[in-house]
């Protein structure tokens, strides 16, 4: 859907943590946290809430300040306090689970703002791409609404063209259909799958355990602050080496969601 | 007291509804016996309502006069404050000065939402270099929201002459209206305030993640929902402005509450304060509505399940 402004020729991981520690109070959760992300390749994080997936998701985007560790984006450290953290983020997308589109714009302001102001593309151009990326999602009616008249799958399209309208090296899902309504999960993941096929690297944090298996290389079991399991989605969903990640997977299909 | 008649018990979800009248075109429906009994029952309550309150306020009306009235002092209070004569001579020189007042509400409300605003985000600014300027912005505010206008209109109106200070402005209406603007912005800087902290922090979230500086998030993003939030306590302390420009009269500015003091102090009868009382009421109401209508709306609008 949108081709990575760089493409290194390398397979050099995208991104790149290590040792990565987080406290909020005197709670950790993020423990010791390795993961890497090779280009064109969908990462999967999974796990019971609370065990830390969004919180990887947002200091991987440096809405959070790690304690310890360090973390990598293309080869380079963002965690190093000289980086420039605006220049980081605009290089990652992120779609969040309750969408937090701009509730005062409309669906096209919404998806130009960040071109415009922070990349400093034309009105004309932005609004060009923002509605060939709105169409291939199936939004063009939708371009002059605003987001309180779409539904929630709707508005979480939106967010995704939104992330995208910048052309980011790497996105990031933060459990983006747990607020949905059942009948409104398929058209989301239709489109994160639709972006795999075109090559976008992604790191995905899900309870959609069918949906990881189909479509992820790379599935991490985060558990109590670490990446307990890491591995193909064959490997962890079918063979995983782990007590607690076969405990976690048991729960889970007995809940009737894999 | 039945409200549900026996008719043809007819099951259906159009039953309520009272706003879809006759239905849709060609569905072919028919309102049952019980929903037009319904109606029916409900007008002559609304009928009811209507008489018990017309003669609930005929009533009060009259005992309001009768009380006034048969006060032993009312003669003589009638002709001090309610005298048609100097209602008629006053009515003129106050109108003259309530252009003071107007022109004074108009260019103090201009100046305290820009310095509100100011101040407002002076005091959201994050980084050291910034820490005087967040110090000195919640100084202005307490001070002033805690000073009394009253003091605080002596201070620069009597005060600012008596240092003589050479090209300050003496004129009472510049000084008046700068101590309205310092006292005002103060409250105005705090309900921007309270705005700008009402919007979610995932909001602010969102517009960094796009990759938006701090400053562009807050003018393309919080700016814009928290002002649009806080529409309708800003027309509230403009409406509170729009009277408190008569206190600049303490300085000596003839607006219209001095023009009514002038003529009260030749002729010894009160009515002129009663008549620039009146026209400041006359003044403030299509305000006060305005508000109403601008609230009433934006709720409307939530309800609608729009957070706008």
């Amino acid at each position: 859907m949108s081709t990575p402004e760089s493409t290194p020729v390398s397979d050099a991981p995208v991104l790149r943590m290590e040792a990565v520690r987080k406290t909020f109070g005197g709670s950790v959760v993020l423990r010791d946290v390795h993961l890497e992300v090779a280009p064109h390749t969908v990462t999967a994080l999974i796990g019971a809430s609370g065990s830390g997936k969004s919180t990887l998701l947002r200091c991987a985007n440096l809405l959070e300040e790690i304690d310890d560790g360090a973390i990598w984006l293309d080869g380079e450290e963002i965690t190093d306090p000289r980086a420039d953290q605006d220049a980081v983020r605009r290089r990652i997308g992120v779609v969040f689970q309750a969408y937090n589109l701009f509730p005062h714009m409309t669906v096209l302001d919404n998806v130009t703002l960040a071109p415009r102001r922070v990349h400093g593309v034309s009105r004309a151009q932005a609004e060009e791409r923002a509605r060939e990326l709105l169409e291939r999602l199936g939004l063009t009616e939708k371009a002059d609404a605003y987001p309180d008249r779409l539904s929630g799958g709707q508005q979480q399209r939106v967010a995704i063209v939104r992330a995208l309208a910048v052309r980011p090296r790497l996105l990031l899902l933060d459990e983006i259909t747990a607020a949905l309504d059942p009948e409104l999960v398929g058209e989301v993941l239709e489109v994160v799958r639709g972006l795999k096929d075109e090559g976008m690297t992604m790191v995905l944090a899900t309870h959609e355990m069918g949906f990881a298996r189909d479509v992820a290389d790379q599935v991490c079991f985060l558990d109590g602050g670490v990446v307990l399991e890491r591995g193909s989605a064959e490997q962890v969903f079918g063979d995983p080496r782990q007590e607690r990640t076969r405990r976690f997977l048991r729960r889970i299909v007995e809940a009737g969601r894999l | 007291m039945t409200v549900t008649e026996d008719g043809p018990a007819r099951e259906g979800a159009d039953d309520d509804d009272m706003a879809g009248g006759a239905g849709l075109p060609g569905d072919g429906y028919v309102p049952s016996a019980r929903r037009l009994a319904r109606e029916r029952y409900r007008r002559a309550r609304a009928r009811r309502a209507t008489a018990v309150a017309a003669l609930s306020t005929l009533v009060t009306a009259v005992v309001l006069y009768l009380v006034v009235v048969s006060a032993p002092g009312w003669p003589r209070t009638k002709e001090t404050f309610f005298s048609a004569h100097y209602a008629r001579e006053a009515f003129p020189k106050v109108l003259e000065g309530l252009w003071l007042n107007v022109r004074l509400l108009f260019v103090c409300g201009a100046a305290v939402l820009v310095l509100g605003m100011l101040i407002a985000v002076a005091r959201t600014l994050r980084g050291p270099v910034f820490f005087p300027l967040r110090v000195l912005a919640a100084a202005y505010t307490d001070f002033f929201r805690g000073l009394p206008l009253i003091i605080n209109l002596m201070i620069v109106v009597l005060g600012v002459p008596a240092l003589r200070l050479q090209g300050v402005t003496v004129d009472p209406v510049l000084l008046g209206g700068t101590a309205l603007t310092l006292t005002y912005a103060a409250y105005v800087a705090e309900v921007f305030r309270a705005g700008i902290e009402s919007v979610h922090p995932s909001q602010r979230a969102a517009a960094r993640s796009l990759g938006l500086t701090n400053r562009q998030a807050l003018r393309h993003v919080v700016l814009p929902q928290a002002v649009r939030r806080q529409v309708p306590p800003l027309l509230n302390d403009l409406v509170s402005l729009q009277k408190d420009t008569g206190l600049v009269s303490i300085g000596g500015a003839v607006d219209a509450v001095r023009a009514a003091d002038i003529i009260v102090g030749r002729s010894l009868n009160y009515t002129p304060y009663i008549v620039a009382g009146l026209v400041f009421v006359a003044l403030t109401i299509p305000m006060t509505r305005f508000t109403d209508w601008v609230t009433g709306r934006m709720d409307r609008r939530r309800a609608q399940g729009g957070a706008l």
